[in-house]
């Protein structure tokens, strides 16, 4: 029998039997719908976080104290620390250094209070961190030096206190009670949660270690944001900065009170988790597919019992095993493959409406299908259906023509 | 206990002499079913002649062997032991596929119970046996010819369910006849049928056989049915019953 008519005949027989089929096939539908949205969610929320750190500012390393547990003494970072990096002869591959030190805070201005995320930093924050305003100017050299009480609002806290994000700049407001003028606002960036960079305020490093965030040690920083000449210099300038703090912290070899993050680590990172989730997601999604396949293995042994005498009939008129095969493997490969249409269709709804959430939540996830996705659903659809499929129609194709004729 | 030698055994040396055209040459077949512990024996050293353009029925009570018999003949089941050739080809030994390939070319079907395809038009019914046979040229057209040959040209779409008893054994009759088999197997034909068009069933199967020479194998419990065709055999037992 040529195959394009057992195709025809394949699927007059699911027509025939309209309301199983469209059940079976939903089978494969949820599960196809559900692999290609997990998958375009997953690799949304991966592009999502990348483009979260990369936005964070280009060929950047971070500097954090701690580091081996070996070091009998170990010592924090400071802002000579930070100096020190900034020696071209020592680090030629540095272009940037920005000490900061972290903390949150409340803010407060007519009557209005918002808690938020403080950070302290110096001038060369600005340019290694892409800093853009809308209003206003960056913290300069002399109010770090003069430790103002001066502050940058991001938008959020603005709008917070102001009922507005423009026109800010010679406010005053209150952080922990004390007053700061505000000089600059933030462009907004979007985003949500802990990656909200919208509500923060900026102010001066000595400002800070003067009369918000206290620390033990004097001059004391957090982390040492440091930018390298280049993407391919970025492992010469760790290496300089690790040189330098280690002849400062006079730590033996090997075993060094500090750490260097590079932006790669945070990327490789957030991509291997974000990958781990996608998988996941997907394998979880997967289950459901051959929840479905299993489905599409019951109806075709109902089909095959059902059927038998049909089964016998074609025996006798000639139908060799491999074409009673053929005509059940059509069926059933013909009903995974209507369900994988089907459930890409589905899945793409679904990744476009789980896009519109996530916009509307501020989340900013962007579901993305792939064309390797869609082919991974297709080509696992049917091979499930053949799979599934094979064991009924071997069952049928296995039927004794005289037992089949007189099954009632 | 004697073996039975089957009295035909020296008609068929002479047989051969007498360049008889036999359709089928069955001799010495038996068949054992395992029932469970129990072996029975449905078919006994059963030995058998057909002459093409012969009509004959093939009579017996239930558990007779009958039914054995009529699979064996119609290749749908191989015997346990002895030879059959069909056309002069030896059928016995064939795996499932040459047995399929058989019955496509050589055997033409008709059931009692129709055993049409339901949602398939008539002549699509017809045009089946075509298909397995891999013909696909003016497949149509030869299923058609068929289908008018048993006065049904005007049936060509419809489907089983709406055609008459009558009619749907027509439609039967046209697919056993359409790949021109060696002969044509009928299981109780006119047995769903109300006696008129089982008449009229019998009536064109016997004009086939007068105006086509088509060969005519009947097995039925009817006497009347047997009545009407030139040889009788009953099997009683496994074996030819002697008259």
């Amino acid at each position: 029998m040529d195959y394009l008519n057992s195709l025809v005949v394949a699927l007059e027989s699911l027509m025939a039997n309209k309301l199983r089929s469209a059940l079976t096939v939903l089978g494969i539908v949820i599960g196809v719908a559900a692999v290609i949205a997990m998958l375009a969610v997953g690799r949304g929320a991966q592009s999502t976080i990348t483009g979260t750190i990369e936005g964070i500012g280009t060929n950047l390393l971070f500097v954090m104290s701690g580091g081996s547990s070996d070091v009998t003494n170990p010592k924090p970072l400071t802002l000579a620390d930070a100096q020190a990096m900034q020696d071209s002869f020592a680090a030629p591959s540095v272009i940037g250094v920005a000490p900061m030190m972290q903390g949150s805070g409340t803010v407060t201005a007519q009557g209005e209070s918002t808690s938020t995320m403080l950070e302290a930093v110096t001038p060369q924050y600005g340019p290694v961190r892409n800093i853009e305003l809308t209003e206003g100017e960056f913290i300069s050299e002399a109010h770090v030096l003069s430790r103002s009480a001066v502050v940058i609002l991001g938008p959020d806290v603005a709008k917070e206190l102001f009922g507005r994000t423009d026109g800010v700049v010679g406010e005053t407001v209150r952080i922990d009670g004390q007053p700061f003028r505000v000089i600059g606002l933030l462009v907004s960036k979007g985003g949500s949660g802990f990656t909200n960079e919208d509500n923060r305020v900026i102010v001066p490093l000595t400002t800070a270690q003067s009369r918000l965030l206290r620390r033990s040690t004097p001059n004391r920083v957090d982390m040492i944001i440091v930018q390298a000449a280049s993407s391919e210099a970025v492992p010469q300038a760790s290496e300089e900065i690790a040189a330098i703090l280690r002849g400062r912290h006079r730590t033996g070899i090997g075993a060094d009170d500090f750490t260097v993050f590079n932006q790669q680590d945070f990327l490789d990172t957030a991509a291997a988790v974000t990958g781990v989730l996608t998988i996941f997601l997907g394998g979880v999604a997967a289950i459901s597919l051959l929840v479905g396949g299993i489905g599409i293995m019951n109806i075709m042994l109902v089909s095959v019992i059902e059927r038998t005498r049909e089964i016998g009939l074609r025996k006798a008129l000639g139908a060799r095993k491999r074409d009673i095969m053929i005509q059940f493997l059509a069926e059933s490969s013909m009903l995974s493959l209507l369900g994988g249409i089907l459930g890409i269709v589905l899945g793409w709804l679904i990744s476009v409406a789980v896009g519109a959430v996530a916009a509307a939540s501020n989340a900013d996830i962007t579901p993305v299908i792939g064309v390797d996705s869609v082919l991974l659903a297709t080509l696992f659809s049917m091979a499930v259906g053949l799979f599934f499929g094979l064991y009924p129609a071997n069952r049928a194709a296995s039927l004794e023509p005289v037992e089949a004729l007189r099954f009632e | 206990m004697t073996p039975w030698i089957p009295p035909t055994i020296n008609l068929w040396e002479a047989s051969i002499s007498a360049k008889k055209d036999l359709v089928i040459e069955a001799r010495n077949l038996t068949k054992v079913y395992k029932m469970g512990e129990v072996e029975v024996h449905a078919l006994r050293g059963l030995s058998l002649e057909v002459q093409r353009g012969e009509v004959m029925s093939i009579m017996g009570p239930s558990g007779s062997g009958k039914s054995t018999l009529m699979n064996t003949l119609g290749c749908l089941d191989r015997p346990t032991s002895g030879e059959y050739y069909l056309d002069g080809e030896s059928v016995a030994e064939m795996n499932d596929d040459q047995l399929a390939d058989v019955r496509n070319r050589k055997v033409g079907f008709i059931f009692q119970t129709f055993n049409l395809l339901k949602r398939t038009s008539a002549l699509a019914n017809v045009e089946l046996p075509l298909r397995y046979a891999n013909r696909s040229e003016n497949r149509g057209e030869i299923a058609r010819q068929a289908l008018e040959a048993v006065g049904l040209g005007d049936r060509l779409d419809h489907k089983p369910n709406e055609l008459s008893g009558g009619q749907q054994q027509r439609v039967a009759i046209a697919r056993a006849l359409v790949n021109n088999p060696s002969f044509i197997m009928a299981d109780e034909p006119t047995g769903n049928l109300d006696s008129k068009s089982g008449d009229e069933i019998m009536r064109m199967l016997l004009a086939l056989n007068e105006e086509r020479g088509v060969t005519l194998i009947i097995v039925t419990h009817d006497p009347e049915i047997a009545k009407r065709t030139r040889r009788v055999v009953t099997i009683r037992d496994g074996q030819i019953a002697e008259k």
